[in-house]
């Protein structure tokens, strides 16, 4: 997906503008999968689990390359094609080689946003290949020509209303169909995908260095089918999904649920342990791209790096204000809400990703939902400070902090401005700042005097 | 016991009435209260938008100024985090910085923690109040019990406020960096707004926001920062 992280303020007012429904639907579903999430934390020790799933993660990513090669190894034994992707570039020579060597001309694909980072349906397309999205959601939006607008759920920005509509377009149901019969008519297109397809395209939510196992969840079952009906199975894996050992499974596949949904468990958890041997059903090859596409030096950065313990449950966009305004569309990249804007800039460049960092009020709902406890509100910060040590701010901001400064700085200066904020012309720096404000919220009013005065005068025994 | 209260540049412009509430309050309780004067702004709005070169000289202005006090008290949850939670990340190394922090307090937070006061007086018997819990004073300082509780121990009615703990929006630059979300964000603690007298909060910055936005939105609902209305409970 090409960037338009630049572009976030303004895309975010048009949108409120103009899609008000967005607003609607976005605020509805987030809210929903928030308080499901509260339900579900509260009913363990969810504390406790955090700090263990953390130091777990930490763990790993601090031995990384220690179990890139075991993980390897263990695949390598199971019978799986291991390949390293530096960059998309990698990736896409991967699939070139596989479509053209296999004759693909269909591929059914699992909900990834690995592949949207990496542009696997343009490639897929330009080679002449014919890609399903298999997830309701990500199927959706794959027909609208959109890009998801949640890490968990692709189509969240949508109402039932424009859904109608669009399969009305498409497939001649009525404007009132029920979900249940809309889903019917996708499952009965993408059932015809699954065995047709000779390409099977996914994920993976971790996976485990000491055995080679990937590990896969989902509600919908078309994970496991796009994984085990095609005679050939490529996962795109992040090279920070590594865990060290299977049992550490047992801690994250319910917390994930857990946090993303409100679910103990997903619907589906599929454990790939290679392709089918002798006798089995299934993909003959099965191939794992580990992927870094800008995550080892993400893990060099010694104050960006814990944004790499991410599980992309999405429970921080569920809980973020901002996000719930707009959805992921006008963050402009693969990765919106909370978690986007610290990870956007250590991906593509603070520069690309300028304006994202401040995308949020610090209001630290994000911190408090993850479940890895990844300290965004303090990453936010560091993006920001970042961001004004590269000059990347805008000139009337930085005059503005210059003037503040000025002011602040001198307690006979702060004197003055508190005075011509009653009545004397304000410094033009000031004034695109005001007109900001007030137009949405009236004329400031400023007490008729200031504290200091008040304090002055009760301290000289007159007046109060 | 000495207190020097640290007003703040957004309550010492606009809800100076707050601050002389929280001094008569404090004195009421037997407080000796002071009120250096060589204060200004705590450095939040520079700090918070990565304007640390700014907001560093401004931390150390008031460390000076709080040199002396035994506790330092805001009528303000955020500038509060500001001194206890990120002074020290932003002077490292600094042992005045996490002094300082060790001494500062917000208000309510003060006198239940501190002075171990629950109940002031009976001054709001019946009122029906809104609390909006300010992000920092909530989320960085874990006050939500604190102001509540004196509330209600003054006899108020705490009406339930589906998106009381949400944020309003305000996020200091960021409701003139990002103005279209922040209204949005605004609107939504408005369209949820039960039935009630008077918003309240710690926060100046929330209030002087979900004011603006009130009073555009031409509804009619009092607001009045959280010292005014503990002044209230107790002066009756
Ligand atoms: S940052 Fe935390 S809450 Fe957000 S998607 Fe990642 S793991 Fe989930």
């Amino acid at each position: 997906m090409r960037a338009k992280a630049k572009l976030y303020p303004k895309e975010a007012a048009r949108l409120l503008r103009e899609k008000p429904g967005v607003r609607e639907a976005v605020t509805g579903a987030t809210l929903h999968f928030d308080r499901n999430r509260l339900k579900a934390y509260a009913e363990v020790p969810i504390a406790e689990w955090r700090e263990r799933a953390k130091a777990i993660k930490d763990h790993a990513l601090s031995h990384l390359d220690q179990y890139l090669e075991l993980a390897e190894k263990r695949l390598k034994e199971n019978g799986v094609q291991v390949h390293y992707a530096e960059e998309p570039k990698d990736a896409h020579r991967l699939l070139r080689e596989i479509v053209e060597r296999r004759g693909v001309k269909r591929a059914v694909k699992a909900k990834s946003m690995l592949t949207e980072e990496l542009g696997v349906n343009p490639l897929l397309a330009s080679l002449g290949v014919e890609v399903y999205e298999t997830d309701l959601g990500e199927y959706l939006i794959q027909l609208l020509g959109e890009p998801p607008s949640h890490i968990v759920g692709p189509a969240i920005h949508l109402s039932l209303k424009e859904i109608q509509t669009l399969f009305h377009e498409r497939f001649g149901t009525p404007l009132d169909a029920s979900p249940e019969a809309l889903a019917q008519v996708a499952r009965k297109v993408l059932r015809e995908a699954f065995l047709t397809a000779e390409l099977g395209i996914s994920g993976a939510n971790f996976l485990v260095a000491e055995t080679g196992t990937l590990a896969l969840m989902e509600n919908e079952g078309n994970i496991r089918l796009s994984t085990s009906l095609p005679k050939v199975h490529v996962a795109f894996v992040g090279i920070e999904k590594l865990l060290p050992r299977f049992q550490d499974l047992a801690l994250f596949l319910p917390l994930t649920a857990r946090a993303a949904t409100g679910q103990r468990l997903s619907t589906f958890v599929s454990l790939i342990q290679g392709p089918a041997r002798k006798g089995e059903e299934g993909p003959e090859e099965v191939h794992v791209v580990l992927v870094d596409h800008g995550r080892t030096a993400l893990l060099a950065d010694p104050e960006a790096w814990e944004t790499l313990r991410c599980l992309r449950c999405g429970a921080c966009l569920n809980a973020c204000p901002v996000y719930r305004q707009t959805g992921g569309h006008p963050y402009g990249y693969v990765y919106s809400g909370p978690i986007g804007a610290v990870l956007d800039p250590g991906l593509l460049s603070l520069e690309e990703a300028y304006p994202l960092p401040y995308a949020s009020t610090l209001c630290g709902a994000c911190l408090e939902a993850c479940p890895v406890k990844i300290p965004i509100p303090k990453l936010l910060l560091t993006w920001r400070h970042r961001a004004v040590a590269e000059g990347l701010s805008p000139a009337w901001e930085r005059a503005m902090l210059a003037a503040y400064r000025r002011v602040m700085e001198s307690p006979a200066l702060y004197r003055l401005f508190s005075k011509a904020l009653r009545g004397l012309p304000l410094p033009q720096d000031l004034l695109p700042l005001l007109r900001a404000w007030t137009e949405g919220r009236g004329p400031l009013k400023p007490s008729p005097k200031p504290f200091h005065q008040l304090w002055r005068e009760m301290e000289e025994g007159h007046g109060r | 016991m000495r207190v020097a209260l640290f007003i703040t540049c957004l309550a010492d412009q606009f809800f100076a009435e707050a601050g002389v509430a929280a001094v008569r309050l404090l004195r009421a309780l037997g407080v000796e209260v002071d009120f250096p004067e060589g204060q200004t702004c705590c450095g939040q709005p520079a700090f918070n938008a990565g304007y640390w070169e700014e907001a560093r000289p401004l931390a150390r202005r008031t460390l000076e100024v709080f040199r002396e006090a035994d506790y330092v008290v805001l009528p303000s949850g955020s500038c509060a985090s500001m001194v206890k939670n990120h002074y020290p990340e932003l002077l490292p190394g600094s042992q005045k910085a996490l002094d300082l922090a060790e001494r500062t307090y917000e208000l309510s937070a003060f006198l239940v923690g501190v002075l171990g006061v629950e109940k002031l007086g009976e001054g709001l018997k019946g009122k029906r109040i809104a609390y909006h819990h300010g992000c920092h004073a909530l989320r960085e300082l874990g006050v939500r019990e604190e102001p509540l509780l004196l509330l209600k121990g003054a006899g108020a009615e705490l009406v339930p406020w589906e998106a009381a703990e949400e944020c309003c929006g305000f996020g200091g630059l960021f409701s003139v960096k990002l103005p279209e979300v922040s209204l949005a964000m605004a609107d939504r603690k408005v369209a949820t707004l039960p039935q009630a007298e008077v918003l309240t909060s710690t926060d100046a910055g929330c209030l002087l926001h979900l004011a603006g936005r009130l009073a555009k939105k031409g509804v009619g609902l009092k607001v009045a920062p959280l010292a005014t209305l503990l002044w209230e409970a107790y002066a009756g």
